[in-house]
């Protein structure tokens, strides 16, 4: 066992260093001048002492040393916790940028996921069970999946925020509140999350739902469950053993969509003006910023990893296949 | 109503359990303002428009700050009005040329900052001093100022080594006045990159709170201009939204949430027509105030776009009301042959217009061709070079801005049509950038001979020479014109009143359309959609509403757009 996890380590280890290699290197790919679209971006007016004002945010920002050393200082500022200041919206550092935005992401998307993995888990269950939820829960899974998430967030938009006026079509909280600890901003604050979190939790749930049917019905028909059913074990125990094994594949597919929940939820917070990392991933494409983009990347980098090492754990725990492989290969 | 929607919100909030709360804002603000926990509707102005970043810039020394820092809360010595186009005092009472190189500017008595302490001749001395670092971005008046000095608290002398009468008055209306008493005690480091967090200023209103999409500006109690002008700005609080996506705009318009937008929306002519609410400057197009000259820029260094009479033919074949009509619906203008701005109508000189004026005529393009030697001789539809080298160019612009893809369709079909071999290309907005800068371009697009305060800024963006490898700011057709910079840098030394100014200004008409460096195709508009369900007495070209440019951006409050917010009215 030990060896086991120090092996996954040594693998999260190098694939760490790999990705935050890539997150340097992406960035600075990309055709343009960071200091130059910021310095237009806000029309310098004076062409004349420009010049100055460039080389200086060069230096701020370190673009003024050789490639190899901004990769070092890369790597040292980043082994101190400093990711930098952001360009898009200097002088702000990237590190508050990104925590501010991140609660909404984490906010939204976490139980937009969660729900919709343990619901859909349970429905796709009870479907691979009942041929009348079977005939009802499968067509409507397949239309959810196949609905593009776009036009559902636009037409959620439209009947429940503009059409109905139940919700509030855009923004975290009301343009009037101001953040605080009463009953009032927090149910402002569910009746901003509700639409854009109904969005999600509705798309990813057709997907579980079929995938979890699927599942299930394939272990019923293993050899296993036939051979459980000659020796005369209950339906129900039958079944729990076949859930218990279905589960695993959607365990890994839970693990890497909690992995990628901090690279937000892109076309959400554009459709629901909802604040988060999603809009800000774009910006800092759009402006070259390197400095926000190597954040945000890194942030969803350690989310991948830390949640594939847990789903690692958590195939250990649930399924005692992968503690005797492991010890098996050792012997 | 509110009943209906806390019941269902309620419901959805008993289910499920919410973590998403951010407060960032709160623990910089003045304590007494934070206590209200709503703003009450119909004192408060929602805007948007303008920001594109979450907020977190207060440094008015650096580009790139929020909403209003400029005009609201820091403030400059005087306005530019652009109907009258002229200087008008501000902070300055007055400001006069004492001699050939002397300039004696008088502060108003009694304005105080927001801390409490007196404006006063020392701030102008030591914001002017600022420039002395060369990273500030006015630094370049330290080219041909010679010192300032403050005589008594009220009065501020500046004397010249060369007297920049108009790049004077820029910096007169475009910079704003810094506290030195908070300002000397920092570093050069902090004055350039700091945040400048919780800004101590001079204007009507001081920062309130903020957070990721939006920054609130609350009213001061003794803003100077109450006593002095007679002016008070009507809304108590104004609340600036980080733009969303036009659909969200739209909507929030159109529910009266927001009370003016400040972002381009295609097809807001039509939304205008059938939404009472809703109001823009003019009733009709163009509907929009005019910003900027959108010009199509040709590099210069290549054939067959070195030559003068080639640009001049491409000219006739541009048809702006092509692009006017069907691309923005009729929401810009064409833009004069001269590519002045119609504030500067009165300086349009007739006599060149007639002579060397253009307008959509493809056959007098052809003759302009073949006249000057162009001419297709190996049938293939498209003209070749003098040398016989085929044409084959391209015009790009950033994929993505919808109407200049538009545009640049319409511009290439108007150019193939008489026998130029154009073709356009939609490339990431970054490389456009990277071409525009390095000149390893053809042909592209570029709007930013913007409003100032004279003619003389438009002509620098034309003409500014030496051409360099990297051409950041002006002069990105990269064509030396002697005569055209010789008569820029005299412009920029004479005064408006000067009957030379007027001169030069014929003489620059002259140049800029016998060379065409660079065509002027259409104005882009101030964009302002306005909704008068909570404020009323919008500007608009109406005699009996005021006539301030309706805008937020951040370069428009000190022309002017400062004073919309002393004539706005809660509507009843």
């Amino acid at each position: 066992m030990g060896r086991y996890f120090r092996r996954k380590l040594l693998i999260y280890g190098v694939t760490f260093f790999i990705a935050v290699t890539i997150n340097f290197a992406i960035p600075r790919l990309m055709p343009g001048d960071p200091v130059a679209r910021m310095l237009n971006r806000h029309s310098v007016s004076n062409s004349e002492s420009a010049a100055a004002l460039r080389t200086y945010f060069e230096d701020v920002f370190g673009f003024d040393v050789p490639l190899w050393q901004q990769y070092l200082n890369y790597w040292t500022a980043l082994l101190q916790g400093d990711l930098g200041v952001s360009v898009f919206a200097f002088p702000s550092p990237v590190s508050s940028v990104v925590l501010d935005a991140l609660p909404y992401t984490i906010g939204l998307l976490v139980p937009a996921i969660l729900l919709s993995w343990i619901v859909g888990n349970g429905l796709g269950a009870m479907a691979a069970r009942s041929k009348w939820l079977d005939n009802s829960v499968l067509p409507l899974g397949y239309l959810l999946t196949a609905v593009p998430y776009m036009w559902l967030a636009i037409l959620l938009v439209w009947s429940g925020g503009v059409l109905l006026d139940w919700f509030p079509a855009a923004r975290g909280y009301s343009l009037s509140m101001q953040p605080n600890l009463s009953w009032a901003f927090f149910v402002d604050l569910v009746h901003h999350w509700f639409l854009p979190f109904l969005s999600l939790f509705i798309v990813a749930l057709g997907g579980w739902a079929i995938g979890m049917r699927n599942l299930v019905i394939y272990e019923l028909e293993s050899d296993y469950s036939n051979y459980l059913q000659a020796l005369g074990a209950p339906r129900r125990l039958v079944r729990r053993y076949a859930f218990r094994n279905a589960m695993l594949p959607q365990i890994s597919g839970l693990a890497l969509q909690l992995g990628v929940v901090v690279g937000g939820a892109l076309v959400t917070e554009v459709v629901f003006a909802y604040p988060g990392l999603g809009s800000l991933l774009l910006n800092a494409i759009n402006n070259q910023d390197f400095f926000l983009l190597q954040g945000i990347l890194l942030f969803i980098v350690i989310g991948v990893l830390l949640f594939n090492f847990l789903a690692d754990v958590a195939f250990v725990l649930v399924d005692p296949r992968t503690r005797l492989g492991l010890e098996g290969g050792q012997s | 109503m509110t009943k209906r929607r806390n019941l269902i919100a309620l419901m959805a909030g008993t289910a499920l359990a919410v973590t998403a709360c951010t407060d960032d804002g709160a623990d910089d603000q003045d304590p007494e303002d934070r206590e209200i926990d709503e703003f009450p509707r119909s004192e408060t102005l929602y805007t948007t428009g303008s920001a594109w970043e979450p907020p977190g810039d207060w440094n008015p020394i650096i580009p790139g700050q929020v909403t209003g820092l400029n005009g609201l809360g820091y403030e400059t010595l005087f306005l530019f009005d652009p109907n009258a186009v002229e200087l008008t005092p501000w902070l300055a009472e007055s400001g006069e040329w004492t001699g050939e190189l002397e300039y004696e500017l008088t502060l108003r008595e009694g304005i105080t900052w927001s801390d409490g302490e007196e404006l006063d001749a020392d701030d102008v001395k030591y914001t002017i001093e600022l420039g002395q670092v060369d990273e500030v971005p006015y630094s370049n008046i330290w080219n041909w100022v010679d010192g300032v000095e403050a005589v008594d608290d009220l009065t501020v002398r500046v004397s010249f080594s060369d007297a920049r009468h108009q790049e004077w008055d820029n910096f007169l209306y475009w910079n704003q006045i810094v506290p030195e008493h908070i300002y000397s005690d920092r570093s050069e480091e902090e004055i350039l990159t700091g945040a400048n967090e919780d800004p101590v200023v001079s204007g009507p209103y001081t920062v309130h709170s903020y957070d990721q999409d939006r920054i609130a500006w609350v009213k001061r109690d003794d803003w100077w201009a109450t006593e002095h002008l007679d002016l008070e700005v009507a809304p108590t609080y104004i609340v600036d939204i980080v733009n969303s996506s036009n659909d969200v705009t739209l909507n929030m318009l159109a529910q009266g949430d927001i009370d003016l937008s400040n972002n381009f929306l295609p097809g807001i002519g039509d939304l205008i027509e059938g939404s009472p609410e809703l109001s823009t400057y003019f009733d009709g197009p163009p509907y929009m105030l005019p910003a900027n000259a959108a010009m199509l820029i040709p590099n210069t260094t290549i054939a067959p776009l070195d030559d003068p009479a080639f640009r001049r033919a491409m000219a006739f074949a541009i048809s702006p009301g092509e692009i006017v009509d069907t691309v923005y619906d009729g929401i810009v203008a064409e833009a004069s042959p001269t590519g002045l701005l119609p504030i500067w109508e009165r300086y349009y000189d007739q006599e060149v217009l007639n002579d060397l004026g253009w307008q959509f005529e493809p056959s007098e393009a052809e003759s302009i061709l073949a006249e000057a030697g162009y001419t297709d001789s190996d049938g293939d539809g498209f003209v070749e070079t003098l040398d016989g080298e085929p044409v084959e160019m391209t015009l790009n612009v950033p994929a993505g801005w919808s109407d200049w893809e538009e545009a640049a369709r319409s511009i290439s079909s108007d150019l193939r049509d008489i026998g130029i071999n154009v073709t356009e290309e939609f490339i990431d907005a970054a490389a456009v950038d990277d071409a525009r800068v390095s000149g390893d371009f053809e042909l592209i697009i570029n709007n930013w001979s913007g409003m100032t305060h004279s003619p003389w800024s438009h002509y620098q963006y034309l003409f500014q020479q030496p051409v360099q490898d990297e051409q950041h700011e002006a002069n990105f057709s990269r064509w030396e014109s002697e005569e055209g910079w010789a008569l820029t840098q005299e412009l920029a030394a004479t005064a408006a009143d000067d009957p030379r100014y007027e001169e030069l200004l014929s003489e620059l008409q002259r140049v800029s359309l016998e060379e065409l460096p660079a065509i002027p195709i259409w104005y882009n508009g101030v964009w302002a959609q306005a909704s008068n369900a909570v404020w009323t007495n919008w500007p608009s070209e109406g005699s009996d509403t005021p006539n301030a440019y309706p805008s937020t951006w951040n370069e428009m409050w000190r022309m002017g757009s400062i004073l919309m917010l002393t004539e706005l009215e809660p509507a009843q």
